[in-house]
């Protein structure tokens, strides 16, 4: 095996915020300090890790920080990690789309990449026009795309409209047009954004399908950043868990996933919260074992003479409610701390995320807290390499088999 | 001991590095996408024409209306000289060669923002698109000259008094200064737009400005003598006295003044190509 991509401290150093004014006598002056007197550039050193929850006072950051990592040839690897976590800066930096602060990357062979659909296509030429610009941009020759043209479009699925300017496709289409075009690019490794989130179902699993293809029969190495986690688990085998611009994890898919998932486990009230006359203190999320558990503080503050009620309402990643629970909350003497607890293993729940919000309200119906997110929990049981089941929930029903005697022919 | 063995044999294809020399002008790559360029060129005039009814007739009606204005506003009513030659010819010369130049500096001029889009998404070598501008304008620039022929022709038939001289044999260097000149004007111009946005603004009339003091409008034996040092320090003014004199034999044409330009124009070429291929790295982020 030989090493196909190698990343040596490579570190991406953005300014957030405005850019504009000011930035002339900046300008000047860290070019004063750096190339005059030689210096380290001052603006650098202000740099904070990357996390876009926490408000920081500079206005640098590092987007990516010392990432350090080895690809084999051949390896499909899966790049994940939360929104803004440095994910699309590192493939910007793989497919040369912006160039390092500091740091190297070694590349063996070509790349092609995908950051986005229709990368290039243009409105007013045809689906055939396009697949040759887009081509070339990618870095084919004319030729290769002469030979490859038939495949491209049988694969694309839009040989009825490749002779209609691209302005007249839905979104769909040119997202079909554009993955067949860099799918078969003669390159060794193919870099491919969230590209899928576009197109029908079906088009998904040809995509995947021919990642697949292009990783284990051709040897290619694909490098796939998606939240998709159920297609990263099919397609990668490896993993690379990016959170606030550093590395977390790079080792096998299935490590990297519990670890994205679980990190995703964060709240997102700031506890301790008032609400009147009482009072949410502490929020704690726990995992013992399969069980979830949600565990609050309250303190009764003032003597309510109407009863109160907590509600969590359990939410699928497309925000319908799967289920909800209520408890009531007895705030008849005051100064009191009532903890209360919610323990589920979710059981009935498929893999995957799971968001939960917290409503508190007065008897009554006066809300005290509606509908507040609360935190993404993550059910996720390892796979046992049976069949893959889709659907929202996981009834047990019970199958049963019996073996009759073979039928004969009377 | 192996892993150091190995470094020492690894070849590697691409090494993207955070520094790299400002000379690193990566011209083999250019040369591996040629046919991106064709392609750019190509995907411009289709682009251009689709859903137009005149279709590439626009290539004449701008310089011919643009003749027509100048003959009437230069020349019968402010009576500019025109060393002679008549008036039409002597301002389509001048508005051919000058529309390419000024097309040149325009259209390269705004290369990172038009095009923030597509090289925010793939990687090519950056320099293939104002190259294939300056490509795509020289053919447009070719269908003018046969527009300029032509109206010649209309004029030898009808006597007028000019005359082709050895000096179009300068023809195709002239061509690529100001194709040259142009381009490293549009590539500066590019590469500081994106982050100062106000020398978007100052093109447009810049440019405008610029043809004013360049003999378009009136020759050089005409300008006075107290601005003909300023005018003379402007390169496209040598190349356009060059340009009148190789086809219609009037201009004040000199060696001196075309080595001027074209000394001028190799130096701005060269810091435009490395001051874009500076930019070109981490202008996403910017612009």
């Amino acid at each position: 095996m030989t090493v196909a991509i190698k990343v040596e401290n490579l570190s991406k150093v953005y300014q957030i915020g405005q850019i504009g004014t000011g930035t002339i006598s900046r300008d000047i002056e860290r070019w004063w300090i750096t190339k005059v007197m030689g210096k380290d550039d001052p603006f650098l050193k202000l740099g904070e890790t990357n996390d876009r929850t926490i408000k920081r006072k500079s206005n640098v950051v590092w987007s990516l920080k010392d990432i350090n990592f080895e690809i084999q040839q051949g390896d499909a690897v899966g790049i994940i990690g939360r929104n803004g976590a440095g994910k699309t800066t590192l493939l910007k930096l793989l497919s040369r789309v912006t160039s390092p602060t500091i740091g190297t990357i070694k590349i063996k062979g070509r790349v092609a990449s995908l950051l986005e659909v229709g990368t290039g296509f243009h409105p007013e030429l045809t689906g055939r026009e396009n697949i040759y610009l887009n081509g070339s941009i990618l870095g084919m020759r004319k030729k290769e795309i002469d030979r490859k043209l038939d495949e491209i479009v049988d694969f694309s699925g839009v040989e009825r409209y490749i002779d209609t300017p691209v302005k007249r496709y839905s979104v769909g289409m040119s997202v079909r047009l554009a993955f067949a075009v860099a799918a078969h690019l003669e390159s060794e490794i193919l870099i491919v954004d969230e590209v899928l989130a576009v197109g029908d179902a079906e088009f998904q699993k040809k995509c995947l399908g021919k990642m697949e293809e292009v990783g284990k029969q051709e040897g290619r190495t694909v490098l796939f950043v998606s939240h998709n986690m159920s297609a990263v688990r099919n397609l990668c085998n490896t993993g690379v868990l990016i959170a606030n611009g550093e590395i977390r994890y790079s080792g096998s898919t299935e490590t990297a996933i519990v670890e994205y998932l679980h990190s995703n486990s964060q709240n997102n009230l700031d506890f301790p919260i008032e609400l009147g006359n009482i009072k949410i203190d502490k929020f704690e999320y726990k995992q013992v074992g399969l069980d979830h558990l949600l565990c609050f503080d309250f303190i009764v503050l003032k003597q309510v003479p109407r009863e109160h009620y907590v509600k969590l309402s359990i939410k699928s990643a497309h925000d319908e409610i799967i289920f909800e629970n209520s408890q009531r909350l007895d705030t008849s003497l005051p100064n009191r701390c009532i903890s209360l607890q919610y323990e589920s293993d979710l059981a009935f729940l498929r893999n995957g995320d799971y968001k939960i919000y917290l409503t508190v309200f007065e008897h009554g119906m006066r809300w005290l807290l509606r509908d507040e997110f609360l935190l993404e929990i993550t059910k996720y049981i390892p796979r046992d390499g049976s069949v893959d089941h889709f659907g929202i929930v996981t009834p047990m029903g019970a199958w049963s088999s019996q073996i009759h005697s073979s039928l004969q022919a009377t | 001991m192996e892993t150091i063995v190995n470094k020492d044999t690894e070849r590697w294809d691409l090494v993207i590095e955070g520094r790299s020399s400002l000379f690193d002008l990566k011209f083999r790559e250019v040369w591996h996408y040629r046919d991106l360029l064709m392609m750019f060129v190509k995907r411009d005039f289709v682009s251009f024409y689709k859903q137009t009814i005149l279709g590439p007739l626009w290539f004449f009606i701008q310089p011919l209306f643009t003749t027509i204005i100048f003959t009437f506003v230069f020349g019968n009513l402010a009576r500019l000289s025109t060393d002679g030659l008549p008036q039409p010819l002597f301002y389509l010369a001048g508005i051919t060669a000058w529309n390419y130049f000024a097309d040149c500096i325009t259209k390269t001029s705004t290369v990172f923002k038009d095009n923030a889009n597509i090289f925010g998404k793939v990687y090519f070598p950056r320099l293939i698109m104002p190259l294939s501008i300056v490509t795509s304008n020289l053919v447009r620039f070719g269908v003018q000259m046969l527009l300029f022929l032509g109206v010649m022709g209309y004029f030898a038939a009808t006597g007028a008094d000019f005359r082709i001289t050895s000096a179009i044999l300068l023809f195709p260097l002239l061509v690529l200064m100001m194709a040259l000149l142009g381009l490293g004007l549009g590539l500066i111009i590019t590469a500081m737009t994106t982050k100062y946005r106000d020398l978007s603004f100052l093109v447009s009339f810049g440019v405008q400005l610029l043809m004013y003091m360049t003999t378009v409008i009136y020759p050089l034996s005409a300008a006075p003598d107290k601005y003909r040092r300023l005018i003379e320090l402007n390169p496209m003014t040598g190349m356009i006295e060059a340009f009148r004199h190789a086809f219609l034999g009037k201009g004040e044409f000199s060696a001196w003044s075309l080595g001027y330009s074209a000394l001028v124009t190799l130096i701005i070429m060269v810091l435009g190509v490395v001051i874009f291929n500076k930019t070109e790295k981490n202008f996403v982020d910017t612009v």
